[in-house]
This record gives structure tokens, C-alpha cells and sequence, in this order.
């Protein structure tokens, strides 16, 4: 049997993982999944061409009336949306949410800005222009960093908002995290927000960011588990976990779903996928790690399970 | 020759014409067809955009063209900066490659030596064989970094009082996309040029020596002139693949949609736009627009290939007036 899924690049690495361990587990049924990004995945759910859906972002109300059926959304993992730069000395720097929205309003030009300085006492900062890099294709990592500077200036959410694609006040654009990566690392002076596990490949220096609470976080899969442990979490599970109140939560993360509907059609392959969704979210999140990916907390974990019981084959 | 045989001959041709008449129209048929086919996947092609686009046709109207915000949350999107790196990005590429890919074209026909047009040209041919998203790889980690360097600083002190060399250099710009495309172009305005100059007859140089000229008077008058149309051809042909040159581009360009005067800001193109945004384009209005700038390029590419065929209508009656004159 073969249950085709389509949507988000970004959790991509560990549902490769989970499908190829879960052949093991259960060999009659084979999992296909195509990494269309989050758009289409919400678009082939939509059209019933795929038995289940995966996006970064949740779908929106909109989308949802348009469906045929009740789609549920499983949150699967999140991961944390980092700040690389590209300084000569590689600082360690640490920034909040009004400066990094600054930046990328286009208001604060030089990496010696006041506002920078004030928050790096320590760090030498050259007088260069900042050089901003961010996502030209339509992405989940867009989403989840608009997200927060949405939450955090509400110029910010004004002038561009919060989308999988903005219209970006300043900067220039790089296709995919690699694209972004590859810019920042070229360029002296940028500064870019790219999944985690890019910027360790890549090596590059990124920033601590200021939490809700105060506190400046390093991202890190445990800040980001601290992050989804204390977001609010809707009964629909769409839920937004950028600056979360914790005072270890890292401050710009976003989780991923699976969308499936609530009356599956096939009762075969409704059996078979709601079998693989419990083991996923139990013995699959135990691979999240290795993959640079945080886990669900445990109390998540298990209102997850209750609302994958919900689906009726 | 005797009447019996001329009869007989008469007859035998008579059964022979039927079925070899068959097979020549039906073969006419079949290549009809295929022809025909090809016209009808291109008019099924624009009438998909165009069915594909209708609700941001009815939303923007006119103003899709010449408006400039692309504004996918508030759902506002004109194309006129695309439309401009468009083509603008291909007429930098033009600038470069036509008088390198002609200039090359000319050495392997008139003036190399023997042994070394074949291994030239396999090399030639090579760099059209390198894909897109390779060559667009080696642009970001490889061409980017050297022309931020070596080439721009140099542009900037000496034209940096013009306005198309001035402001900051980031690396990633306008001039980067249209070198890029250059580079694309290159091998296939080559080989077509060089076709076009061989199949000049000798005759037409040995004219020119025999009246005295020189040997760039000789390529000049003999075979430039006589292979105009077909060069002009050539540069349609690049100019075509410049105009749809995807991935390669938007690794380079800077992906920023804005017009400016300076080669060295980012800048976008049709092309880029619907690569980057076309897969996680969530509502409806967004992916009709995407749809739209599709229609545009698609028009784009069909008023550059008609305007070409006019201009080389101009040429070729212009220059046979002279000749009779």
C-alpha cells in the first residue's frame, strides 16, 4: 500500500527518517512524500490529490472553509529560525526584537548603529553597512520570522506583516536557506535568519536573541523545546510559537504540521496513517534530536495522541 | 519506339503512381500535422495563462504593467520591475556575448588554423551543456565574490560618476544577472553564427581578394554583409533564451524587486519570480498573479520575436535597394 503526502522542505530530513524507520516497523505500507513547500501541500490537501498534507505555517481560516471535509492539524516538530552574520572577528552578538526589526524596516544602516552598540557593549562593531539577506521564494522560515517581528514592532507588522513571502522593505534575496546561507557567508556585513541546522553545517556565527522574558537565548534545540512548552496551545493546535512567555524559550521558532483529514475516505489507508501518526509522534520524536530538530514536550505529546484518536476511519 | 511497348509502358507507370502518390500525401499530411501541432501547444499554452490569470486581470487591469509593489500579504502586485530586469538583464547579456559569440564565430570560420576548430568548438559546445542551477552555483560562490573584488571597485572609480555604476556594490546586483545570461547565450549564438559564416559561399570571399581588399575588408564586405540576416537570426535565437534564463539568474540577481538606474542595486526578472514564489504561493489572487507574469513574459517573448522579424524585414529589403542601386 502507499499513502502519498506532500508540502513543507523544512521537515523534510526527519519525515525521510520516520518513513524509512517506519518501513520496519510495518512493511506493508509505503510512504511517499514530496517536498513541495508549504503551499502546496496546503493546496494538494485541499484538492484530496495526497492522503495527507505537511506545511510550516497553519492553514489559514480562509483555506480551511474550503476544504470538503474537517482537516486536522498534528503538530510533528518545531525548529528555531537563527540570525547568522558575517563580522570580521566573528563576535558573539546579542540582539532583541526592536533592533532586529530595525534592520529589516531598513532603519538601522551600520553595524556600529547606537542601537547595536547598546546591546554589545563588549563586541567590536566596524562602521559597515549591514547587508540584509532574506528568503526570496515563499518559506515556513519566512513565516515564523515574520511572525515574530510582527509580534515585536508593530511597524513591522504593518509595513510588511506576516506571510510565507513580504514585501520586504530592504535587503536582497536568496533562494532557499542554502541561498541565504551562501549569501551571508559571501557577503562582509550581512546578516540573514535561516533554519538552524544551516547555519551549524555552514558554521557561521549567529546572534542570541531577547526572549519575552527578558532573558537573551541561544538557540538551541532545548531553548526551543522550552519555547513550545510554554506556548499557548488552541484546542486546533494552530498554533504560533514565536516569543513564547518562557524564560528559557528561544524567541523565534515555529513547529510544523501534518494536515490529515478528520473522515479519512480510504478506511485501509486511514488505518494504516493513523498507525504511523501515533508511532511518529512517540517513538518518531526520539529521532528529532540527531536531526537538529526539538521534540513535543510530553503534555503536547499526549493531547496530540487524543486528537489523532479523533480521526475516523 | 513501337506502339505495343510505348502502351505498356503507359500502363505499368499508371499502377505505379498510385500508391507511391498515397505515401507522398500522407507524408505531407503527417508533417502538417506535426506543424500544426506545434502552433496549436503554443496557443494552448497562452490561452492556460490567460484562463489561469483571470481573477488578477479583473483585480489590476492595465495597471499590472506598470505598477511596482509586489505586496503578497496585502495582496497588491504589479510586474513593471520585473519586467524591467527582464529586460534589462537581457540586453546587458546581448551587449556582452553578441560581439564575443560573433567575434568568435568569425576567428573559427575565417582565421583559425586548422587543427584547432574542432577542439574549440567541442569546448564551446560544452558550456552550453552546463546546467542552469551549476553554472547559477558557481555565480553565488565563484563570479559574485571575484566581480565584487577585481571588476566593480574598478567600474565605480571610473564610472561611479555615471549612474549606472553608482551607489553601494553588495555583490549580488543587476550586472552579475546580465553576465550570468551572457555566459548562457554565448555557445548558442556561437554555433549558430558560425553555421551561418560557413555556409557563405568561397565565391564571395575570392570576389573581395580579387578586388583588393584587405583581410578584415575581405570578412567585412564579403562575409559579414552577405551573412547579416543570418547573424541577426543568431542574436534573436540568444535573445530568446535570454529572456526565460531561470535559475542561473535568480541565484545572482539579488531578487529584489525594484527599478533602478544603478547595475550594481538587485534587481528581479519574469523568470525569477515565478521560480522563487510559484510553489508556496497559498491564495488564490497570489497564484493568479504569479499566472499573470507568465502571460506577460509569454507576451514578452512573442512582441521581441515579431519585432525582430520586422527589423530583419527592414535589413534585407534595405540592403538589396543598395545592391541594385
Amino acid at each position: 500500500m502507499m499513502i502519498n503526502g506532500a508540502g513543507a522542505t523544512f521537515p523534510y530530513p526527519i519525515y525521510s527518517k520516520w518513513f524509512d524507520e517506519y518501513a520496519k516497523v510495518d512493511s506493508s505500507v509505503r510512504f511517499n512524500f514530496q517536498s513541495i513547500g508549504s503551499g502546496g501541500g496546503q493546496k494538494q490537501i485541499l484538492a484530496q490529490t495526497v492522503d495527507f498534507g505537511a506545511s510550516d505555517g497553519p492553514m489559514s481560516d480562509d483555506n480551511l472553509s474550503k476544504a470538503p471535509g474537517k482537516i486536522l492539524h498534528i503538530p510533528t516538530v518545531a525548529g528555531a529560525v537563527v540570525l547568522p552574520y558575517n563580522l570580521p572577528g566573528n563576535p558573539s552578538l546579542k540582539l532583541d526584537g526592536n533592533t532586529v526589526a530595525g534592520i529589516y524596516l531598513g532603519q538601522i544602516k551600520k553595524w556600529n548603529d547606537p542601537k547595536i552598540t547598546a546591546l554589545n557593549p563588549g563586541a567590536k562593531l566596524p562602521d559597515q553597512d549591514i547587508v540584509v539577506v532574506h528568503r526570496s521564494d515563499g518559506s515556513g522560515t519566512t513565516y515564523i520570522f515574520t511572525d515574530y517581528l510582527s509580534k515585536v514592532s508593530g511597524e513591522w507588522k504593518q509595513k510588511a506583516g506576516n506571510n510565507t513571502s513580504v514585501n520586504w522593505p530592504a535587503g536582497i534575496g536568496g533562494k532557499g536557506n542554502e541561498g541565504v546561507s551562501g549569501q551571508v557567508k559571501q557577503t562582509p556585513g550581512a546578516i540573514g535568519y535561516v533554519e538552524l541546522i544551516y547555519a551549524l553545517q555552514n558554521k557561521m556565527s549567529y546572534a542570541d536573541v531577547k526572549n519575552a522574558a527578558g532573558q537573551f537565548i541561544k538557540p538551541t534545540i532545548e531553548s526551543v523545546t522550552a519555547a513550545l512548552a510554554t506556548a499557548s496551545i488552541p484546542d486546533d493546535f494552530r498554533f504560533s510559537m514565536t516569543n513564547a512567555p518562557g524564560n528559557d524559550a528561544y524567541p523565534i521558532a515555529g513547529a510544523t504540521w501534518l494536515l490529515v483529514y478528520q473522515q479519512q475516505k480510504d478506511p485501509a489507508k486511514g488505518k494504516k496513517l493513523v498507525e504511523f501518526l501515533k508511532w511518529a509522534v512517540t517513538k518518531g520524536e526520539g529521532m528529532a534530536k540527531d536531526l537538529n530538530y526539538a521534540p513535543l514536550p510530553n503534555e503536547v505529546q499526549q493531547r496530540v495522541l487524543k486528537r489523532i484518536d479523533e480521526i475516523k476511519t | 519506339m513501337p506502339a505495343s511497348i510505348a502502351v505498356e509502358e503507359r500502363s505499368i507507370q499508371a499502377r505505379m503512381a498510385h500508391p507511391s502518390r498515397f505515401g507522398d500525401k500522407a507524408f505531407e499530411w503527417l508533417t502538417l500535422a506535426m506543424a500544426l501541432a506545434v502552433v496549436v501547444l503554443i496557443i494552448l499554452i497562452g490561452w492556460q495563462l490567460w484562463i489561469g490569470s483571470s481573477l488578477a486581470i479583473k483585480r489590476f487591469g492595465f495597471h499590472f504593467l506598470v505598477t511596482s509593489t509586489w505586496d503578497p500579504v496585502a495582496e497588491q502586485f504589479g510586474a513593471l520591475p520585473f519586467i524591467y530586469g527582464t529586460l534589462v538583464s537581457s540586453l546587458i547579456a546581448l551587449l556582452i556575448a553578441v560581439p564575443l559569440s560573433i567575434a568568435t564565430a568569425a576567428y573559427l570560420t575565417e582565421l583559425a588554423p586548422l587543427w584547432i576548430r574542432q577542439p574549440l568548438v567541442s569546448l564551446i559546445e560544452m558550456l552550453a551543456a552546463i546546467p542552469s542551477v551549476i553554472l547559477g552555483l558557481w555565480g553565488i560562490f565563484v563570479m559574485i565574490p571575484w566581480l565584487r573584488d577585481y571588476p566593480f571597485p574598478f567600474l565605480k572609480r571610473f564610472l561611479g560618476w555615471t549612474p549606472f555604476f553608482s551607489g553601494p556594490i553588495y555583490g549580488p546586483c543587476m550586472f552579475a544577472g546580465g553576465i550570468i545570461i551572457a555566459v548562457m547565450i554565448l555557445p548558442i549564438i556561437t554555433s549558430v553564427s558560425r553555421e551561418i559564416l560557413r555556409s557563405v559561399p568561397d565565391l564571395q570571399r575570392e570576389a573581395a581578394y580579387g578586388l583588393g581588399a584587405t583581410r578584415w575588408e575581405a570578412t567585412r564586405i564579403a562575409v559579414f554583409s552577405y551573412a547579416k540576416k543570418g547573424l541577426f537570426g543568431a542574436v534573436i535565437l540568444g535573445l530568446g533564451r535570454a529572456l526565460g534564463e531561470t535559475m542561473a539568474v535568480t541565484m545572482v540577481i539579488g531578487n529584489t524587486p525594484q527599478i533602478a538606474a544603478s547595475l550594481f542595486k538587485p534587481g528581479y526578472t519574469l523568470a525569477s519570480v515565478l521560480a522563487n514564489e510559484f510553489t508556496e504561493a497559498t491564495t488564490d489572487m497570489y497564484l493568479q498573479a504569479l499566472f499573470e507574469i507568465g502571460l506577460v513574459l509569454f507576451g514578452i517573448t512573442i512582441l521581441v520575436n515579431l519585432l525582430a522579424q520586422l527589423l530583419l524585414r527592414t535589413i534585407t529589403t534595405a540592403s538589396t535597394t543598395r545592391a541594385v542601386q
